[in-house]
């Protein structure tokens, strides 16, 4: 992943935390801002887009340049995930601001959709159809031709595992099933954005499982996949960026460790795992950095939690060459996006 | 599921948007909207509207005694034709076909397929209303001439061939069938409208339907902003508006059909730019 700016910025009358976030831009070595124009050719941009639905507030003042790759949409219901999606894709049109999907504006279907699929989270479908005619009819409306037309839609059924069902009512599936069909139809035409809502939802956990390699080779080709989704441990795994949302606004946008390092107000929590553990505790709780110092409920282990983790590591480092103490593993604890999650709006919406 | 990719660029995505491409789109676009009108559930209903005179005539004509007076079907049809066909068979047809064109994907929260494909909203719009036109003509156009078919029936050995094959009978008939598409194509364009428009399209259909009825009522300049004003001028045997109508020369054909066809022109352009800005929020609607 190249490039890709993250930039936060609006207000939100979340927490401490999360103003302090806001008011410093992300920066990241592996994220440089660029707006040159073949920059904007290769991203989603959201430029100071508001959406207002009356006075109620669906998102607000959001800035933000998504390159190519897998960037999860994570926050609770409400958050905005579904109207950012819905921005994007001209379903919904904004209030404020410009968006443009790899340098199309939103209001030119006919050549937006050509590069976008979107899998919506409407688990509606019109009546009557088949797997296979839902598709194709859709790819027909584009003015593709029928023989091609029927290529695609077996191409898409074959990739979603449809096939066998495809020649069945889409009113007799199951909801798994419903949600790869909906996958099949937007990706049918080839695009190179997909933009999916809640994508695996309804799905058994192997499907699951063959779903998010599908996105990780789709990403692997150079297509951004835009993805929301609850399923923290999951966005985890498959994203390559990740953008927190709360109350309409863009709390923290980035790569997920990359955004954990500037959360200055969280000490980062370490836990080693060690013979020594009360030793080790009484060594580094003597710097300023290192904030708290707990020993682990089975007495093996120290939870420490510290401002400054290149310190510590380089602390840890020396008294292990000491070899007082013999450390047999150290690894963060709240370097995830569940932990940064928890963190920026509340560990009562975190979904593991 | 296969995660093998062939990410190719779309052959799609680099056809110029010619106008080949809008007229491959509209075809598609007309040929899925004509097969839900046709064959969906909702198309129930403007089968029994459509069956509504056809049986009603075919009543008459195991009557003979109805229809005795052969001079005076030709009134009678006019006036049923007027009433029935025209007032309610085709006015709720078209109400029913062209309201559901958009509203009833917003009820069945559908419509956002549509909107996510690389085609103009205002194609969509006129694939539709064509879609429309075509269902609504072919039911109500063959509703009108087998009614009146069937009210001649039973003259068919003696006045009735003579009428038909020799006067003014075929004129009258092909008259009819060309009012009723002229009305398809009229109310359609405003039920489109108002189903767009209006969450509840009920209120203002109903609003359009007391309007047309109070027409004759209607001082000269406000009975030209009606359809029923220049069906009924194109009509072959005009009916009596009562001792209350305001009397208007009728319209001739050469102003009312383009003036009909001009303001059906209008009110999709007017619907095109509502499409154009309508928002996917099934949820409110």
């Amino acid at each position: 992943m190249s490039e890709t700016e993250v930039k936060v910025e609006g207000g939100s009358p979340a927490s401490k935390s999360v103003a302090e976030i806001r008011s410093n831009e992300i920066r990241n070595p592996q994220f440089e801002i660029r707006n040159s124009k073949s920059a904007i050719r290769n991203s989603i941009v959201f430029d100071d887009v508001s959406k207002f639905y009356g006075e109620i507030l669906g998102v607000n003042r959001i800035n933000l340049q998504i390159a190519p790759g897998i960037t999860s949409l994570v926050g609770p219901n409400g958050a905005g995930k579904s109207t950012l999606m819905n921005l994007m894709t001209g379903l919904l049109q904004p209030t404020r601001g410009r968006i443009s999907i790899l340098g199309t504006p939103t209001d030119q279907p006919e050549e937006l959709f050509h590069k976008v699929g979107y899998c919506t989270q409407f688990d509606s479908f019109p009546r009557g159809y088949t797997g296979r005619e839902f598709i194709e009819s859709y790819l027909l409306i584009q003015g593709i031709d029928k023989k091609q037309a029927e290529i695609l839609t077996t191409t898409a059924l074959e990739r979603v595992s449809l096939l066998d069902a495809a020649d069945r009512k889409v009113a007799a599936y199951s909801k798994g099933m419903r949600q790869r069909i909906r996958l099949a139809q937007s990706l049918a035409h080839r695009p190179s954005v997909l933009i999916l809502d809640e994508p695996l939802n309804g799905l058994d956990p192997i499907v699951r499982a063959e779903t998010i390699a599908l996105f990780r080779s789709l990403a692997a080709e150079g297509m951004h996949l835009i993805i929301s989704s609850h399923i923290l441990h999951e966005v985890d795994m498959m994203s390559d960026f990740v953008v927190l949302l709360s109350n309409g606004y863009v709390l923290a946008a980035g790569n997920i460790h990359g955004v954990r390092d500037e959360m200055d107000e969280h000490p980062m929590q370490i836990l080693i795992r060690c013979d020594q553990p009360g030793k080790l505790a009484a060594r580094v709780f003597a710097q300023d950095h290192v904030v708290e110092a707990r020993l682990h409920d089975d007495l093996g282990g120290l939870f420490i939690r510290t401002r400054r983790p290149d310190e510590f590591h380089l602390l840890l480092n020396r008294i292990v060459a000491e070899g007082e103490i013999n450390v047999e593993s150290i690894g963060p604890v709240d370097d995830d996006l569940n932990a940064v999650y928890q963190y920026l709006i509340g560990s009562e919406h975190a979904t593991r | 599921m296969s995660s093998t990719v062939d990410i190719v660029p779309s052959q799609i995505a680099k056809q110029p948007l010619r106008w080949s491409l809008r007229l491959r789109q509209l075809s598609a676009i007309f040929t899925l909207e004509t097969s839900k009108n046709f064959l969906g559930k909702r198309a129930i209903i403007i089968y029994l509207l459509a069956l509504l005179p056809v049986v009603m005539f075919g009543g008459a004509a195991l009557a003979p005694r109805l229809t005795a007076n052969f001079v005076g079907l030709h009134v009678a049809y006019a006036w049923i034709y007027a009433i029935l066909i025209l007032r309610t068979v085709v006015f709720f047809g078209c109400a029913w076909i062209f309201m559901n064109l958009f509203r009833g994907e917003l009820v069945d929260c559908s419509l956002h397929y549509y909107f996510l494909a690389p085609v103009r909203r205002e194609v969509l719009v006129v694939g539709k209303y064509l879609s429309g036109v075509a269902a609504s003509t072919v039911l109500f156009v063959g509703a009108t001439i087998i009614s009146m078919l069937l009210l001649y029936f039973p003259h068919f050995s003696s006045e009735s061939s003579r009428f038909f094959l020799d006067g003014p009978g075929l004129g009258h008939l092909l008259t009819y069938a060309g009012v009723t598409i002229l009305a398809c194509i009229g109310y359609g364009a405003f039920f489109l409208f108002i189903g767009l428009f209006f969450r509840n399209p009920i209120i203002p259909a109903i609003l359009l339907y007391a309007w047309e009825w109070i027409n004759f009522l209607l001082p000269p300049l406000l009975k030209k902003i009606s359809v029923i004003h220049y069906l009924n001028s194109l009509v072959p045997i005009p009916i009596s508006e009562g001792p209350f109508a305001v009397v208007v020369e009728p319209t001739p054909a050469w102003i009312a059909i383009p003036g009909l066809l001009l303001i059906t022109a209008v009110v999709l352009v007017l619907a095109g730019y509502r499409i154009r800005h309508l928002e996917i929020r099934y949820g409110s609607e």
